[in-house]
C-alpha cells in the first residue's frame, strides 16, 4: 500500500495506517517494542524458572537470615561468625561505601594537585607528571591492586621485626605509628567519659561522642558563618570591614575543644602483644592497596580532567583578571577555577562512580566488600547464584543512582548560577 | 558441532550443544571427549606446564576416565574452575566431572544436588606457621593472623574452630594458593590454614621448609572426591568404578607397566573380572570390556598416581598416611569388584 | 648605534634555560629537587634489579643462586627467565603453536580491516574488508570451515536484497522488519546445512578447530575486547538513537538498559556469565564460557558506547536533523545518510576510548576463573619450578598492557586534535 494512495482515500481508518500514517505509526511501534521486549522478559523468566526446575532449585531469599558460619576481619559494625548473611552483605557494603568514601577522597587531593603540576612551568615536574598519568592510566587497574598489595606485603617490616632487643624496625613518630606488612596501625582517639552507643533498631551502633563533637563543630560553623555575613553587611554599609577571624576563628575551634576536654579525649597507641599490634585503629593492607591502588589510578584521570578543565577556561580570562590587577593566587580561585569547576565537576563525579565500581575488584586482595561477602562467600557457601548476584547488583545500582541523583542536581544549580 | 556452536554465537539463536541432565555418557560419547573440570593451578593436583599440558594427581583421575571411556587419556579437555565457579559448572552441565579437590558435605551432596563418586584423598585442615613463633598447638594461636583460602568449607571449619575454643583471630580472605602462599612466606600472616596436602606442598616448595612447622592439630575431615551432577546414576557408577578400579589395581599389583601381560598371566578372579577377560561387566556400566585395562594404562594405578605428583619422591613429598590401602593402615577401601 | 650584544649568560644556554623552567621561584625548585629525589630513587631502586638478572634458568631456585652466583651474596634480581619460558603462553595461552600464524594473521588484518575507518584518506572500497572482517577473523581464529562464515554472510546478502526490494513496496520500517526476519530464518534454517553442503563439495577451505578454551594470555584479552567493542556497535548505536527518540516506552527501554549497565561493576556481569547465563537461556543451551563472558562483556560495552555515540549526536548541529527532514527523508534515511555518518565520525575518539578502556577491564575475567595474563601469572605460579615468583610477570603483563594502551590512548588524542581543527 503505498502512502499516496492513502492520502487520497477518505479519512476512513484501515489497518495499513497503522505504519503508513504518521499519526498512528510511532503508537504501533511502541506497541510492537513493548510487547516485543515484554515477550522477551516472558522468555528470560520462563527459561530460567525451567532450568531452576531442572536443577531441583527454587528462587528465595530466607538464606539471608541463616548465620553465615564465615567470620570476616574489617568490621564496621558489630558481626560474629553467627551472624545472619544478611548482616554480612551489611558490613561488606559498609566496607565497599568506607574504601570508596577514602578513595574519592585521595583521588581527588592527588589528582588536582598532579593535574595542576603538569600545567606547571616547570619542565622537570611536568614531564614527571606526564609519566605519572600515563603509566598509571594505561595499566589495568587490577593490575596495579595486585601490585600495591605485593609491595605492602614485600618491603614493609614483619611485626616480628619490632620484637626484641634485636628489633630491626621500630614505630614512628614517637611509638605511635607502626607500620607493618599486615597494615598500618595508627592511634585511636578514645573517649575516658564516653557516652557510649546509640543503637539503631539494634542493628548497629553509633557513636554518641562523635555525633555530639560533630554538632557542636557544625553549629560552630554555622555561627562563624552568620559573624562573617553581618561583616560583610556592615562592609557594605560603611566600606569598612570589622576585623572577625579571631571570633569566626574560635567559635569554630573552641566548642569542640571543650567538648573534647569534657569527654576526657586521648589517644590509645598500639602496641605490640601477642602475635600482632593491638590498640589503635588497625588499617589492614588489604584496604591500604585497594585504597592507594583506586586512588592513584582514578588520581591519573582526575589530573587530565582538572588539565582540561583549567585548560579550557580561556586565557582571556586570565588577562582580564591581570588587566584589573588581581594578583595570580587570587586569580586562579576567584576567577578560573569557579569556572573550570563546572566543567571538571561532572566527570570528575562520573571518575567516582567508577572508583566505586572498580572497588567490586577487592576481592583480587581479600579485602571483604560486598562483592567479597554477598558475592563471594555467601554465594559459595549457599550456591544461591541467582538471589546473590542480583541483589550485589542492586546494591552497586543503588549507590550509582543515588551519585547520579546528586550529579544531576549539581548540574541543575551550576546551570541556573550560568544564566 | 563446531559448525552449530559458531552459528549459535554469532546469533545468539539458542542451538542446542550438549543437554544438561540425562544420559551424560552418550553426550560424552557423541562429543567424544570428557569435559573434566579441576583447579586454575594447585601445585601436585592441577597446573599447566609451558605447552599447555595439563598435569597432576586430579588431572591424572580425569585422563583415566578419558581412557575407560575412549581408550585414549587424551580424549578430555579441562576447564580451570575456581572455588566460585566450579559448582554451577557442573550444575550447568559446562563440565561433565569435577575433580578440584573438593570436599565431600552433606550440603553439597543434598543441597547442592551433586552425587560424590568417592574419595580420592583423604585430607584434614590443619594449621602451618612459622617456626621462629615457637607454637607447638593450634591452642595457642588466640589473636593470629590467619590466611585462608576463600570460597572453600576450610573459612567455615576455621570459624567453628576458634569460636569453639574461644580465641579470636584475624582472618585474611585470599583467593588462589599462589597468593596465600606470598602472603604466608612474607609474614603477612602468622598461620596459614588450608588442607594439609596444601599444607605439605606449600612447605615443600619453600626456601626454607624447616622454618615452617605444621601443627599437630588437624580440625576437620576433608575427604576429597570427584563429583557428578545428581541424576544420572550410569555416568556416576561409571565415574566411581573408574576411581574403584585404580584403587583395586593397586591392592591387586596391577601397574601400568604389567596391566596387559596380567591380564593373560593372571589367575586371580577378581583382576580377571576387573581387566575383562572374565565376565561381561564392561556391559553392564556401557563401556567395552577392556575399560579398566585402559583406565589403568592411562596414568597407573592410584599409587602410581599419588607418587608421580604428591609422592614422597616428589616436591610435595606427602606420605600415604590416611590415603594408604586400608592393607597397609589406611583408609582406601574400595568394594570388591565382583 | 650600538649592534645589539648576545644576553647575558645566565639568561642562555643550559643555565639560563634552567633558571627560567626549573628555579624561578623557591617552590619550583622544592618541586624540582623533589622530582629528582623520586626519579634517583626508582633508578638506584629499580635499575640494578632488572639488570642484575637471570635470562636462563629453568626453575626459580636456579635463577636465585645463578644470580646470587654472578653478583654476588644479598642481590635480589629479576627472574627474566620464566619470561622467556612463558612468553608465548603469556601472548597466546594454550593455542596450538603449530597453529600461531593464525592469530598473528589475524591481527595483521584486522589493522588493514580498521585503517579505512581510523585514516579516512584511504580508499572509501578498503570498508568492504572491514565490514567482511569479523567473520574472516572469528574463522580464523576458531577455525572450522570458511563455508561456516560464507553461509552466515550471505545471510545478510539476503537481508539486503529483502530490504531493498520489500522497503519500495512497503516502506523503510517494513523493509527492515522483513529482512531481519528474513535473516534469522534463513540462519536457523537454511546456514547449516548449506553450509555442510558447500564443505563436502569444496573441502578445502577448512582450518583446524580450535576450542575457546584454549585461548588464554593477551590473545584472550585482545579477542574477547576486540569482539565485545565490534559487535556492541550495533547494539551502542541503536540504543543511542532510541535514547534521543521520541517514541516514550523505546526511550524507557534504552534509558533503563543504559543506566543498569552502567550502575553495575563489569565483575558483577562476569559473574552473571560464570554462573547464571545458562539459567537464562533455553535448557540445554550450553555457550562456553568465553562465549557467555563475550556476550556479556557486548552488553556491558554497548551500553558505554550508547553514551560516546549519544555524546555524537549532541554534538551535531539541529539543522543538519531539520535539513535532512526538509529533505523529506523518513528516520532511517536522514539517520543513515546525514545525521549517522557525522556523528559516528565525531564519536570515534570516544569509540578508542573506550576499547582501551575494555581491553584494560579483560583482566577481569581472571577472576572468574579464565586464564587471562593475569589469570596466567597465577597458574604460572602454580607450576612447582616457578612457585613464588611475583613481580617479573606483572611488570611483563603491565609492560605489554601499557604499549597497547599508550600507542591507542595517543592515537585517540591524534584523532581529537584533527577533529577540532577540521570542525572550526
Amino acid at each position: 500500500m503505498r502512502v499516496q494512495e492513502g492520502e487520497k482515500a477518505p479519512p476512513v481508518f484501515r489497518l495499513s495506517m497503522l505504519l503508513n500514517d504518521k499519526r498512528y505509526r510511532s503508537m504501533t511501534i511502541q506497541t510492537v517494542a513493548l510487547i516485543g521486549f515484554m515477550l522477551l522478559i516472558a522468555w528470560l523468566i520462563s527459561n530460567t524458572l525451567q532450568n531452576l526446575n531442572a536443577l531441583g532449585k527454587d528462587v528465595n531469599f530466607s538464606f539471608l537470615n541463616q548465620p553465615s558460619s564465615y567470620d570476616i576481619n574489617q568490621r564496621l559494625i558489630e558481626y560474629d561468625s553467627r551472624s545472619s548473611h544478611l548482616r554480612a552483605s551489611i558490613v561488606g557494603l559498609l566496607n565497599t561505601l568506607l574504601v570508596a568514601v577514602l578513595g574519592c577522597t585521595l583521588a581527588t587531593i592527588v589528582g588536582v594537585v598532579i593535574g595542576v603540576l603538569r600545567l606547571s612551568k616547570n619542565w622537570v615536574v611536568a614531564r614527571l607528571m606526564t609519566i605519572y598519568v600515563e603509566v598509571f592510566r594505561n595499566v589495568p587497574v587490577l593490575l596495579w591492586i595486585v601490585f600495591f598489595m605485593a609491595i605492602l606485603i614485600g618491603t614493609l617490616p614483619k611485626p616480628r621485626d619490632f620484637r626484641g632487643e634485636d628489633a630491626t624496625a621500630s614505630m614512628m613518630f614517637g611509638d605511635s605509628v607502626a607500620l607493618t606488612n599486615r597494615g598500618i596501625y595508627v592511634p585511636e582517639p578514645l573517649f575516658s567519659n564516653s557516652l557510649g552507643n546509640l543503637s539503631v533498631f539494634g542493628w548497629f551502633g553509633i557513636s554518641i561522642d562523635l555525633v555530639l563533637l560533630l554538632l557542636v563543630l557544625f553549629a560552630g560553623i554555622f555561627a562563624a558563618r552568620r559573624v562573617r555575613r553581618r561583616a560583610m553587611r556592615v562592609q557594605s554599609e560603611t566600606g569598612k570591614l570589622p576585623r572577625t577571624w579571631p571570633l569566626r576563628i574560635a567559635l569554630i575551634v573552641v566548642p569542640p575543644l571543650v567538648v573534647l576536654y569534657y569527654l576526657g579525649f586521648h589517644l590509645g597507641y598500639p602496641v605490640l602483644k601477642g602475635f600482632n599490634f593491638s590498640g589503635g585503629v588497625y588499617m589492614r593492607n588489604s584496604l591500604i592497596a585497594l585504597w592507594l591502588a583506586l586512588s592513584f589510578y582514578t588520581a591519573a584521570f582526575i589530573a587530565e580532567i582538572v588539565r582540561a578543565g583549567i585548560s579550557a577556561v580561556s586565557k582571556g580570562q586570565t588577562e582580564a583578571a591581570f588587566s584589573l590587577g588581581i594578583r595570580p593566587g587570587l586569580t586562579m580561585s576567584l576567577v578560573i577555577l569557579p569556572q573550570a569547576l563546572r566543567i571538571i565537576i561532572p566527570p570528575l563525579i562520573s571518575q567516582f562512580l567508577n572508583l566505586t565500581k572498580n572497588s567490586s575488584l577487592a576481592i583480587a586482595v581479600g579485602y571483604m566488600d560486598v562483592t567479597g561477602t554477598l558475592g563471594g562467600i555467601t554465594l559459595n557457601q549457599t550456591g544461591r547464584e541467582l538471589e546473590t548476584i542480583l541483589l550485589l547488583m542492586l546494591c552497586y545500582l543503588f549507590i550509582s543512582l543515588s551519585v547520579s541523583a546528586v550529579l544531576n542536581w549539581y548540574n541543575g544549580r551550576v546551570k541556573l548560577k550560568e544564566r | 558441532m563446531r559448525l552449530k556452536s559458531l552459528i549459535a554465537a554469532t546469533t545468539v539463536v539458542g542451538l542446542s550443544a550438549g543437554m544438561s541432565v540425562a544420559a551424560t555418557l552418550d553426550d560424552v560419547k557423541a562429543k567424544g571427549f570428557i569435559q573434566c573440570g579441576v583447579n586454575t593451578g594447585l601445585v601436585g593436583f592441577a597446573a599447566p606446564d609451558a605447552d599447555g599440558k595439563w598435569d597432576g594427581f586430579d588431572v591424572d583421575y580425569c585422563r583415566a576416565l578419558a581412557a575407560a571411556i575412549f581408550g585414549d587419556p587424551d580424549a578430555v579437555k579441562f576447564t580451570p574452575t575456581t572455588g566460585k565457579t566450579r559448582f554451577t559448572a557442573l550444575a550447568s552441565g559446562e563440565i561433565d566431572v569435577l575433580a578440584r579437590n573438593t570436599t565431600w558435605t552433606f550440603s553439597r551432596d543434598v543441597d547442592l544436588k551433586f552425587t560424590f563418586v568417592g574419595i580420592n584423598y583423604y585430607d584434614g585442615q590443619g594449621f602451618m606457621t612459622h617456626e621462629s613463633l615457637g607454637i607447638n598447638s593450634a591452642t595457642e594461636l588466640d589473636g593470629a593472623t590467619v590466611c585462608i583460602q576463600t570460597g572453600t568449607t576450610t573459612e567455615l571449619n576455621l570459624a567453628d574452630y576458634f569460636r569453639a575454643n574461644g580465641m579470636s583471630y584475624e582472618p585474611v580472605p585470599i583467593e588462589t594458593n599462589a597468593e596465600a602462599r606470598e602472603q604466608f612466606f612474607a609474614e603477612a600472616c602468622d598461620v596459614y590454614t588450608t588442607d594439609r596436602s596444601g599444607l605439605a606442598a606449600t612447605r615443600a616448595t619453600a626456601e626454607d621448609p624447616n622454618a615452617l612447622v605444621v601443627l599437630p592439630e588437624i580440625i576437620s575431615k576433608e575427604p576429597l572426591g570427584p563429583l557428578v551432577r545428581h541424576g544420572d546414576d550410569q555416568w556416576a557408577d561409571i565415574a566411581r568404578w573408574v576411581l574403584n578400579a585404580l584403587i583395586i589395581a593397586e591392592e591387586k599389583g596391577i601397574t601400568q607397566a604389567n596391566a596387559k601381560s596380567m591380564m593373560g598371566s593372571t589367575n586371580d578372579p577378581e583382576v580377571a573380572r576387573l581387566l575383562g577377560t572374565e565376565g561381561e561387566y564392561g556391559a553392564m556400566i556401557g563401556l567395552s570390556a577392556d575399560w579398566a585395562l585402559h583406565a589403568i594404562e592411562a596414568r597407573g594405578n592410584y599409587g602410581e598416581i599419588f607418587d608421580r605428583h604428591i609422592g614422597p619422591d616428589t616436591a610435595i613429598a606427602l606420605q600415604r598416611g590416611e590415603n594408604a590401602l586400608y592393607t597397609e593402615g589406611g583408609l582406601l577401601y574400595a568394594p570388591p569388584f565382583r | 648605534m650600538l649592534s645589539s650584544r648576545p644576553a647575558p649568560n645566565r639568561h642562555v644556554g643550559l643555565v639560563g634555560w634552567a633558571r627560567e623552567n626549573l628555579f624561578s621561584t623557591w617552590l619550583n625548585s622544592i618541586l624540582t629537587f623533589l622530582s629528582v629525589f623520586v626519579i634517583g630513587f626508582v633508578v638506584i631502586e629499580v635499575v640494578p634489579w632488572i639488570i642484575q638478572s637471570s635470562w636462563t634458568a629453568t626453575s626459580l631456585n636456579e635463577c636465585r643462586a645463578a644470580i646470587i652466583e654472578a653478583y654476588g651474596e644479598g642481590t635480589h634480581g629479576a627472574c627474566w627467565a620464566v619470561i622467556r619460558e612463558r612468553y608465548l603462553q603469556l601472548l597466546y595461552g594454550f593455542y596450538p603453536s603449530d597453529a600461531y600464524w593464525r592469530p598473528n594473521l589475524a591481527l595483521v588484518l584486522m589493522l588493514i580491516a580498521i585503517a579505512p575507518i581510523l585514516y579516512p584518506v584511504l580508499p572509501r572500497k578498503m570498508l568492504l574488508f572491514s565490514a567482511v572482517y569479523p567473520l574472516l577473523g572469528i574463522w580464523l581464529l576458531w577455525g572450522g570451515s570458511l563455508w561456516t562464515m560464507i553461509s552466515i554472510l550471505l545471510g545478510f546478502a539476503i537481508g539486503y536484497i529483502l530490504m531493498a526490494a520489500s522497503s519500495r513496496a512497503f516502506g523503510t520500517l517494513t523493509g527492515l522488519i522483513t529482512a531481519t526476519l528474513g535473516i534469522i530464518i534463513y540462519w536457523i534454517f537454511a546456514a547449516v546445512p548449506l553450509s555442510e553442503l558447500l564443505q563436502s563439495i569444496f573441502p578445502r577451505l577448512w582450518l583446524e578447530p580450535v576450542e575457546s578454551a584454549r585461548f588464554g594470555g593477551f590473545m584472550l584479552s585482545t579477542t574477547i575486547g576486540v569482539t565485545g567493542i565490534v559487535s556492541s556497535l550495533p547494539l551502542g548505536i541503536l540504543l543511542a538513537l532510541g535514547r534521543k527518540s521520541d517514541l516514550l516506552i523505546v526511550k524507557a527501554i534504552c534509558i533503563g538498559f543504559i543506566e543498569f549497565i552502567r550502575g553495575v561493576p563489569l565483575i558483577t556481569l562476569l559473574f552473571v556469565a560464570s554462573t547464571l547465563l545458562n539459567i537464562f537461556l533455553p535448557p540445554g543451551t550450553n555457550f562456553d564460557l568465553i562465549l557467555r563472558v563475550i556476550i556479556m562483556v557486548t552488553l556491558f560495552s554497548a551500553a558505554y558506547l550508547a553514551e560516546v555515540v549519544r555524546g555524537g549526536l549532541a554534538s551535531l548541529p539541529r539543522g543538519q536533523f531539520e535539513a535532512a527532514d526538509a529533505l523529506g527523508l523518513d528516520y532511517w534515511k536522514s539517520m543513515r545518510l546525514v545525521v549517522l555518518p557525522q556523528a559516528l565520525k565525531v564519536s570515534i575518539p570516544g569509540i578508542v576510548s573506550s576499547f582501551i578502556a575494555l581491553f584494560k577491564d579483560t583482566t577481569l575475567v581472571s577472576i572468574i576463573g579464565l586464564l587471562d595474563p593475569l589469570g596466567l601469572t597465577n597458574s604460572i605460579r602454580a607450576d612447582a619450578d616457578w612457585n613464588g615468583i611475583i613481580w617479573e610477570l606483572y611488570v611483563f603483563v603491565a609492560l605489554i598492557f601499557f604499549v597497547f594502551c599508550f600507542a591507542m590512548s595517543r592515537y585517540s588524542m591524534y584523532l581529537e586534535r584533527k577533529l577540532k581543527t577540521s570542525h572550526d
